[in-house]
């Protein structure tokens, strides 16, 4: 990223919302590890790992803001990606337990040795180091997402039939995963982990460490979409959204502009689901339900879409009201609640919170301009529409 | 001389009669033969059973099924031999007297392998000549399976007197079956044996050619083009089998996605919560049995005739208060559509749950819809088969609705040109919500008619949303035709991909299949082009 | 026809014998015009003339069944998609006015410009005096220079009709194909097209489809009648509106 990219990026928003998300990333490791349990203001491990998992859904809300929001292409697969990243941690997890698993076979993990597994599948070859595994984060869900994308993008599939064949994907990808002659420990997935880089992943460091990381992944992506976004990458995608034939009357290759940030959005949600995978224990195939990757959707319409803030407040927020109620005697209805909230939030607040937000103080600002150039005021000037 | 020979004839049945019915008045050879069971030894047993199957008395049934199913009874003592039924009463098995009960001394009569082949083959000559049709089939059919030598004698009596085609044949394949298998049948017997087994043609067939062990050559030739000419008729089979299995999928497929054809294709609404409507008129039918149940019982039968109208009308005002209260608010935003009517499935699904439990409810198929057919060598369940009559049915029904109804008409003309149509005075938010509320009540049909087939809970339309939107997107939006032609190809696509590549691996390459298709043609098979497709 | 290395014909924009047609239902039928360089051509037709389909064939959206569509004499237009075509320096105004509604008048000018159109290109764009000094000019000439920050969307419809002439300006084609760049406007406003056209004609090529017969009359160049799909008649203005095939077209039979 050159220095004038950084500058463009960096808006008072976004200025405040990288402050915010790191002071959160640095305290609250802290207060964790160095303040006594028991103390007020001492955040218990649990904690730690359940905001860890939040964080990662905003990493996941924002890469779908950027295609939905400023390219106007509704993923209801991203589920997958961020499953595939998942995946791909999870098994160099998996290869981490050696011999501390049940059937204490140096190689082969349990669920195989219980499936009667002669030797690792090829495909697990090489994930037992990490830059590999790593890079499998971004390679797997990244080539997926170039491969569909160059099919559909270049057909010129849009719209709810893009939305549609994207669910497809993610359903087929659920019922290959359930199988147990996948490879992937069918149904019950990979879990029971141990060591990640050598550490405990059970441990309070590890743990507090995790989030940390975490948080710097938001930073670093919510970094990387304001670049492509202020950039004049970033208008194009606007224009795409609002007129794709009109644009490339203009000379775009409209079907190139849409791989690349599917793609990169892809690669997003697969690094969230790498983080996700060792904060929760477990990654299975439930993961690619398409169910989980629309209330994905519905995060970064709650947060306010084409905003970036918004989607990651919008993650935090849905899934802080779905662990309240749905740890309570409201857990029966927390689904009414949440389909009560895809219905309303279409419906009322179209724009998300932040881009109402945004609405609001921009028609207040230019009341005030208008105010104190009273003169300059002419006919005509109506307020700007935003974008739908 | 012909009264004369009457008269002889006469006699001789007379005298036959008697000897049938006096039999059992004489302590002779059958009583005899009866008390070797008490012998406690396989080769007495053996006579026995040969002795009893071959006196022509009417006990000799009863106390050969009783030895097969371990409740012929006998005591070694006294040399008695009883056969308990099954509800518990008991008869002396030599006179065929009741007993108040069995001896606690008394013993199954013991089996070994050998001893079950003669069972099986002496119950097979014996209800040959059952005056029951069905129970002569299955007789002829059981000594098909068994084709023991001694069976040979009765199958050939039997055939004598047979006169019913279906026994004949059957009888005719197990005598082929016997001697194919008998050592020292003549070439020419044996000949004739393969040919009608090659005319037979299944499975079973096969196996016995292919298992007949050493042969003439002249045999051995002629058995294994019959092998390969079944072989081939099987494949044909086998297909027609998968056609089948096909066409009753494109028809549940199809069933759930017409709704869906007309909200999606012809209003072009994308309605997630399409799927529930189905489980909503899957619920209609279960409330409907359980009244029935409860109330009138003899009306059974009838239950879904009575919940067909009621899902349409049930799911339909369903429709049309979501089309008011939330669609019509979205009309131009697709995807804000997709996700509101998400949203509304979360919704209709826990209220499903919170009405009738998270669990299975129970949906009885009525006695006309239970059972099965053969077809040749296929066999085809009748739910099955109405399903895919009631599905045509709706679609010609739609069809004609939509061609030569004022609605029909309205509804074409409102998705041709909105503008137009509102000028003409076409109003057109009352067929919006009529379009939307026609769609749902389809998809309510759909959900009594799936009922049958498919465990009712309140994810039963989750698992048909996927399949619906592909089946629609396949067949072209916006046209019924591409919808019917979408269903059948995928289908009868999938039930051929089936035994080849597994239930789960064929349906994840069909949805792969069809991704790749949608991006060759974007509107699906049957596309509308020009200018229509702009706007 | 080998048409690598020799121009088949002088053109800028030739048509020969080109026909398409949906569902059965012939929009173009045996269609031939041809466009000398900087010339301006004027385009009218009833409803359903085959006006759009024509202008949708030369900017590759829509395939023709059968003919030629040559640009600059050498280029096969029928085999080219529409991003192609546009670098190749056809530019295009929609018939509705078509802009980036929830972009800034400036923005849209930044996004015609012909400069590097990858997306590397753009990820990496800095803006440089000589682009800035080029949008200032256009506004200038499309008299939007006091809107430039407001979003395009706000803008009147005659100044929409304006921003995306101006935004074909930036974008500097060989040919400009106009779709009806006046309706909805004032008479002024028509006026000041007219004359905004004749100046953008002494550099570029144009070809301009429009109803209004008094904006055709002010343009004064020379003008095609197509009817169903084919040429009915080519002349001067006045000529064709007194060729009674024309005037049975337009008043009906």
């Amino acid at each position: 990223m050159t220095p004038h990219m950084l500058t463009r990026s960096l808006d008072r928003g976004a200025t405040i919302f990288l402050l915010v998300v790191a002071a959160i990333g640095v305290l609250i490791p802290l207060s964790n590890l160095l303040l006594p349990a028991g103390s007020v203001l001492q955040v218990p491990t649990y904690l730690v790992a359940l905001w860890g998992k939040y964080v990662c859904y905003a990493i996941l809300a924002l890469a779908i803001d950027l295609i939905w929001g400023y390219c106007g292409i509704l993923s209801l697969g991203h589920g997958a990606f961020f499953a595939l990243g998942g995946y791909a941690m999870g098994m160099y997890l998996m290869r981490q337990i050696g011999t501390r698993g049940v059937y204490g076979n140096p190689i082969l993990p349990d669920f195989m040795v219980f499936l009667n597994y002669s030797k690792l599948p090829w495909y697990w070859y090489g994930f037992d180091m990490f830059w590999f595994a790593a890079l499998m984060v971004l390679v797997v869900p990244g080539l997926l997402a170039f491969c569909f994308g160059w099919l559909a993008f270049r057909s010129r599939v849009t719209g709810v039939y893009l939305s549609i064949i994207t669910q497809a994907m993610t359903y087929a990808l659920l019922l290959a995963f359930f199988r147990n002659d996948f490879g992937f420990g069918g149904n019950n997935g990979l879990t029971d982990f141990k060591d990640i880089l050598g550490l405990n992943v059970q441990a309070e460091g590890t743990r507090a460490a995790l989030f940390a990381l975490s948080c710097l992944a938001l930073i670093v992506g919510f970094l990387i979409c304001r670049a492509i976004v202020s950039s004049k990458l970033g208008k194009v995608l606007i224009a795409v959204r609002d007129a794709e034939s009109r644009t490339r009357f203009l000379g775009y290759r409209v079907e190139s502009y849409k791989l690349f940030v599917f793609t990169v959005s892809a690669c997003m949600a697969g690094v969230a689901g790498a983080l996700y995978v060792p904060q929760v224990g477990i990654i299975n195939p439930s993961e690619f339900a398409p169910g989980n990757s629309i209330e994905a959707v519905i995060w970064v319409a709650v947060g306010g879409r084409g905003t970036l803030v918004g989607a990651a407040l919008g993650a935090v927020v849905v899934n802080y009201a779905k662990t309240f109620f749905t740890s309570g005697m409201l857990a029966p209805y927390w689904l009414f609640m949440l389909g009560a909230l895809f219905i309303l939030v279409t419906l009322l607040l179209p724009k998300g919170i932040v881009g109402t937000f945004n609405a609001w103080w921009d028609q207040s600002k230019e009341k005030r301009a208008a105010a104190s150039t009273s003169a300059a005021a002419e006919d005509g000037v109506t307020q700007p529409k935003m974008a739908e | 001389m012909p009264t004369n020979l009457s008269a002889r004839l006469c006699t001789f049945v007379l005298s036959l009669f008697l000897i049938a019915f006096a039999l059992p008045a004489f302590a002779g050879p059958f009583e005899d033969a009866v008390a070797k069971f008490a012998n406690d030894d396989f080769s007495d047993t053996e006579e026995a059973i040969a002795a009893v199957a071959s006196s022509g008395n009417k006990l000799a049934f009863p106390i050969i099924s009783a030895l097969q199913d371990g409740r012929l009874m006998a005591d070694s003592d006294s040399k008695k031999v009883y056969v308990t039924g099954a509800d518990g009463k008991s008869i002396d098995a030599a006179t065929g007297e009741a007993v108040a009960s069995v001896p606690d001394s008394a013993s199954a009569v013991r089996l070994n392998n050998r001893l079950r082949r003669s069972v099986d083959a002496a119950l097979g000559s014996l209800t040959l000549q059952s005056p029951d049709v069905g129970t002569r089939l299955q007789a002829a059919q059981s000594v098909f399976k068994s084709h023991e030598e001694t069976a040979l004698e009765p199958v050939d009596a039997a055939l004598a007197k047979e006169t019913n085609k279906s026994v004949k044949t059957a009888l005719g394949e197990a005598r082929a079956a016997i001697l194919l298998f008998k050592s020292d049948a003549t070439e020419v017997e044996k000949l004739e044996a393969v040919a009608t087994l090659r005319a037979r043609g299944d499975q079973e067939a096969m196996a016995l050619l292919t298992g007949m062990g050493d042969q003439p050559a002249s045999v051995t030739k002629a058995a294994a083009s019959a092998i390969s000419s079944i072989q081939s008729s099987l494949a044909v089979w086998s297909t027609v089998q998968n056609a089948w299995y096909g066409l009753s999928l494109g028809s549940v497929l199809l069933l759930a996605a017409i709704g869906l054809a007309i909200t999606f294709g012809v209003m072009g609404v994308i309605n997630m919560a399409h799927g529930e409507m189905v489980m909503i008129g899957a619920y209609t039918t279960f409330v409907v049995q359980e009244v029935i149940r409860t109330r009138y019982p003899g009306l059974f039968d009838y239950s879904l005739l009575i919940a067909v109208p009621l899902a349409f009308l049930v799911a339909g005002a369903i429709g049309v208060l979501i089309e008011r209260s939330i669609i019509r608010f979205l009309y131009g935003r697709p995807l804000e559509t997709l996700l509101a009517t998400w949203g509304l499935s979360l919704v209709l699904q826990q209220a499903v749950r919170t009405m009738f439990g998270p669990t299975n409810r129970e949906v009885g198929n009525p006695s006309w819809m239970s059972g099965a057919f053969e077809l040749g060598q296929i066999t085809i369940t009748y739910n099955r088969l109405w399903i895919l009559v009631f599905t045509l049915a709706v679609f010609a029904i739609l069809l004609a609705m939509l061609r030569y109804t004022a609605l029909g008409l309205e509804m074409r003309a409102v998705t041709q040109n909105r503008r137009m149509a509102a000028s003409m005075g076409i109003a057109t938010s009352r067929v919006d919500a009529l379009t939307f509320g026609l769609g749902s009540g389809i998809a309510g049909i759909a959900g009594v008619a799936l009922s049958q087939i498919d465990n009712v809970s309140p994810n039963l339309g989750q698992s048909y949303i996927i399949d619906s939107f592909m089946v629609v997107v396949f067949g072209g939006v916006g046209n019924l035709w591409g919808t019917l032609v979408g269903a059948f190809t995928l289908g009868i696509a999938n039930k051929f991909l089936e035994p080849v590549a597994g239930a789960v691996l064929g349906k994840i390459a069909i949805l792969v299949l069809i991704i790749l298709f949608i991006q060759k043609r974007p509107r699906g098979l049957f596309a509308l082009k020009g200018r229509a497709v702009e706007a | 026809m080998n048409v690598m290395d020799t121009r088949a014909t002088s053109a800028m924009l030739y048509l020969d014998g080109v026909h398409v047609s949906f569902d059965g239902f012939h929009a173009i039928n045996n269609l031939s015009l041809t466009l000398e360089p900087g010339e301006m051509r004027a385009i009218i037709g009833p409803n359903g003339a085959g006006k759009t389909t024509m202008m949708d064939i030369i900017t590759g959206k829509t395939k023709p069944d059968e003919g030629t569509v040559l640009f600059d004499g050498v280029t096969d237009l029928t085999r080219l998609d529409e991003t192609r075509i546009a670098e190749l320096g056809i530019g295009r105004k929609f018939q509705k006015p078509t802009v980036f509604e929830s972009q800034t008048v400036q923005d849209n000018l930044l996004l015609a410009l012909n400069v590097d159109h990858s997306v590397r290109g753009t990820l990496f764009w800095r803006g440089s005096k000589a682009e800035s000094e080029r949008i200032d000019k256009v506004l200038e000439t499309i008299r939007l220079t006091e809107a430039r920050n407001r979003l395009a969307g706000s803008l009147s419809h005659g100044q929409k009709q304006w921003l995306e002439i101006g935004m074909l300006l930036a974008q500097d084609p060989k040919l400009l194909l106009v779709d009806e760049p006046v309706a909805g406007m004032t008479d002024v406003e028509t006026h000041l097209t007219a004359e905004l056209l004749k100046e953008i004609n002494k550099t570029h090529t144009v070809m301009v489809v429009e109803h209004d017969m008094t904006f055709v009359r002010e343009l004064g160049v020379k003008v095609t009648c197509l009817h169903e799909g084919t040429v009915l008649a080519e002349g001067t203005i006045d000529q064709v509106s007194s060729n009674e095939r024309v005037i049975e077209v337009y008043l009906g039979r």
